[in-house]
């Protein structure tokens, strides 16, 4: 008999997926992520509020991306690779379409600021792009080891009117980002919104997150159907918190298409991991014997963060996605590879899913197969870092 | 009912007001010199920081003292060894976060707890929705779960929280992480809103940085729980005598 399950439902009154997720915040906390799963909830229902976020979308944000065939890279590969073009979204990926959605709510609820945090900066720049649109005033946390490696981005959020706040605890990066905007938000919670910026957090991030991400994978298999390609074999998407493949998953959950997640190595928090709380979820996570997290490393800064959205470990464990890893070395040659065989330099953390396609044509993937690639997001923002990585090389 | 909150009521009895002082479990070599004189000082029970690398809803002073502390290797294991061989006459209430115990097992966690003589929990980052599975593992045992109330929490969550806690409820002063404030915030109205949903003692902290901050809270609380300024003294070098003495200025106020 056929599967009758259905995927990527919502999640049950507690937020969680399984044995995943939940609500594992101070009490100070508690009331708002009450008040915002009502907020989303109401909005989510409501017609209006989704004509606004679709039309700020496709007037503001450039949705729908487009799906590009990667002739020359199938021809190479042996494969039929669709890329979905979020690198085409304004500000230079996915980003854009989660705070769009929460700057909207932010002002249905009343609020008038925003608070963010920031690995890369792509998220930082996201909000802060949003947060001027809304006219919210807007706070980036980000590790003061990522101000100094993403100047550039910092700039930007400056630029767009953003205060940003280099963060000075623990290790200095996106996870202890995480960890200011939540005490920040503990002490300014009846006037702000915390835009958390992938599907991870407490009930109902995670869930949140993902609906406002799912548009990519609604319009990808709307494109895939126009195309005549129908479903793919394989959806295949890079995973840092998880929010583009989450995202992008969304739209072939119910389908057959093998759903591929791509971690970094050094941030793979589920081929590494195990089940562990951490910024008010249960999910994998990276961490010691003693219980202590662990620093995710890698290449692409958006990829470094030592958890996984609790749906992903959930999808996960019942085996309906498989996440995979691959490490920093072919990083680049995949970086190259997309730019000089389609025009397309892709960010670091989209590489990842490249580069694991790039291995497993043929073996894991068999010759003739078809792949729908996301291309979470441009690599623009990196370009100085590769070419400082090369230069080293030669 | 469990030993901690035996002990609070019959301070309460007695017309004594409660004074928890907070220690950062393995912050210096002679920390458990400090908790002995907290004892010495006039604590009515101890509260035993375990460190974890995330601690959110930790000001700057905790957070460094966690990082120092783990840096010099402190486990949860090492602060239950270093414990369990103490003679002290008052409890002690271990706080830290959840994935502490996550990891380590509940029910080993709960039984490592009462075997180096601690018979309380503070764990802020685990809601009353999430808390079963660790209240279950404490069951049997002597080990209570004490709950916060925020100033942000509404009455009907007020009586459900208060339901749970066990040994006394935690006063939460304010919209804020932990640190040194110069007034008391809402520690009157939070108290008060506990009292009128329950009979537990209840303790304010969060901010209560001087003896007169203590001496104010404690007007409506049965007392209260002093971390950040003890803990940034010990940071500036302050030596177990030191910690005394100003344990018992504390208490002192609190006369
Ligand atoms: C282009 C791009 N892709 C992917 C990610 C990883 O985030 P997520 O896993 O939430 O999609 C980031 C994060 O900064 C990003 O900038």
């Amino acid at each position: 008999m056929a599967e009758q399950r259905e995927f990527m439902t919502a999640p049950d009154e507690f937020g969680r997926f399984g044995d995943f997720g939940g609500r594992f915040v101070p009490e100070a906390l508690m009331p708002a992520c009450l008040e915002l799963e009502e907020a989303f909830q109401d909005a989510w229902a409501d017609p209006d509020f989704l004509a606004e976020y679709e039309g700020v979308l496709s007037e503001f944000a450039g949705r729908p991306t487009p799906v590009t065939f990667l002739q020359r890279l199938s021809e190479s590969l042996g494969l039929r690779i669709y890329a979905k073009r979020e690198d085409l979204a304004h500000t230079g990926s996915h980003k854009i379409n989660n705070v769009v959605g929460q700057t909207l709510l932010t002002a249905r609820m009343g609020k008038s600021r925003v608070i963010a945090e920031t690995g890369a900066g792509q998220h930082g720049v996201a909000t802060a792009t949003a947060a001027a649109r809304m006219g919210l005033e807007c706070t980036v946390f980000m590790g003061e080891v990522d101000t100094k490696r993403q100047e550039l981005n910092v700039f930007r959020m400056e630029l767009l009117g953003a205060t940003v706040v280099p963060v000075t605890s623990g290790s200095r990066t996106l996870k202890d980002a995480v960890n200011e905007a939540l005490r920040e938000w503990v002490s300014c919670v009846d006037t702000t919104h915390y835009c958390l910026g992938s599907v991870m957090g407490p009930h109902p991030f995670p869930w949140m997150v993902r609906e406002m991400q799912s548009i990519i994978g609604r319009e990808a298999a709307r494109q895939l159907r126009d195309l005549r390609v129908g479903v793919p074999d394989y959806v295949v998407a890079c995973v840092g918190g998880g929010s583009n493949a989450a995202g992008i998953f969304a739209g072939f959950a119910n389908t057959g298409a093998r759903l591929i997640g791509v971690e970094a190595a050094g941030g793979a928090a589920i081929s590494h991991g195990t089940p562990g709380v951490l910024h008010g979820m249960r999910s994998h996570i990276i961490q010691d014997e003693f219980g202590q997290i662990e620093e995710a490393h890698s290449i692409s800064a958006g990829l470094d963060y030592p958890g996984i959205g609790p749906e992903h470990a959930y999808l996960s464990a019942i085996g309906r996605a498989t996440y995979v890893s691959v490490g920093d070395e072919p990083i680049i040659g995949a970086l190259r590879t997309l730019s000089e065989l389609e025009g397309i330099i892709p960010a670091l953390e989209s590489a990842h899913a490249v580069a694991w396609l790039i291995r497993e044509a043929g073996r894991e993937i068999p010759h003739g197969s078809s792949v729908l690639l996301n291309l979470s997001g441009r690599g623009d923002k990196d370009v100085a870092q590769v070419l400082s990585i090369l230069r080293g090389a030669s | 009912m469990k030993s901690l909150e035996t002990h609070l009521r019959a301070q309460r009895a007695a017309g004594v007001k409660s004074l928890v002082p907070y220690f950062m479990a393995g912050l210096t070599p002679d920390w458990v010199q400090h908790v002995h004189a907290a004892v010495a000082g006039g604590a009515s029970a101890v509260e035993i920081g375990l460190p974890f690398s995330d601690p959110m809803i930790d000001g700057v002073v905790i957070q460094e003292a966690g990082l120092r502390s783990l840096a010099s290797g402190t486990t949860f294991d090492t602060t239950c060894s270093a414990l369990g061989d103490q003679e002290l006459a008052v409890p002690l209430v271990a706080m830290t976060y959840y994935n502490i115990f996550h990891h380590y097992g509940l029910r080993a966690s709960a039984r490592r707890l009462q075997d180096a003589g601690i018979s309380g929990t503070i764990v802020p980052d685990l809601s009353v929705e999430e808390a079963e599975p660790w209240r279950e593992a404490c069951h049997d045992g002597d080990v209570s779960t004490v709950f916060l109330v925020a100033p942000s929490t509404p009455p009907e969550r007020v009586i459900r929280i208060v339901a749970m806690s066990e040994g006394f409820v935690y006063a939460s002063a304010r919209m804020a992480v932990t640190g040194q404030a110069e007034t008391v915030g809402d520690a009157p109205d939070v108290v008060a809103r506990v009292r009128d949903a329950c009979d537990l003692p209840v303790l304010a902290g969060i901010g209560i940085a001087t003896p007169a901050l203590a001496h104010e809270a404690a007007q409506s609380a049965d007392g209260v729980i002093v971390g950040t300024a003890l803990v940034r003294r010990i940071l500036d070098g302050a030596s177990p005598l030191d910690t005394e003495r100003a344990v018992a200025e504390f208490r002192r106020a609190l006369a």
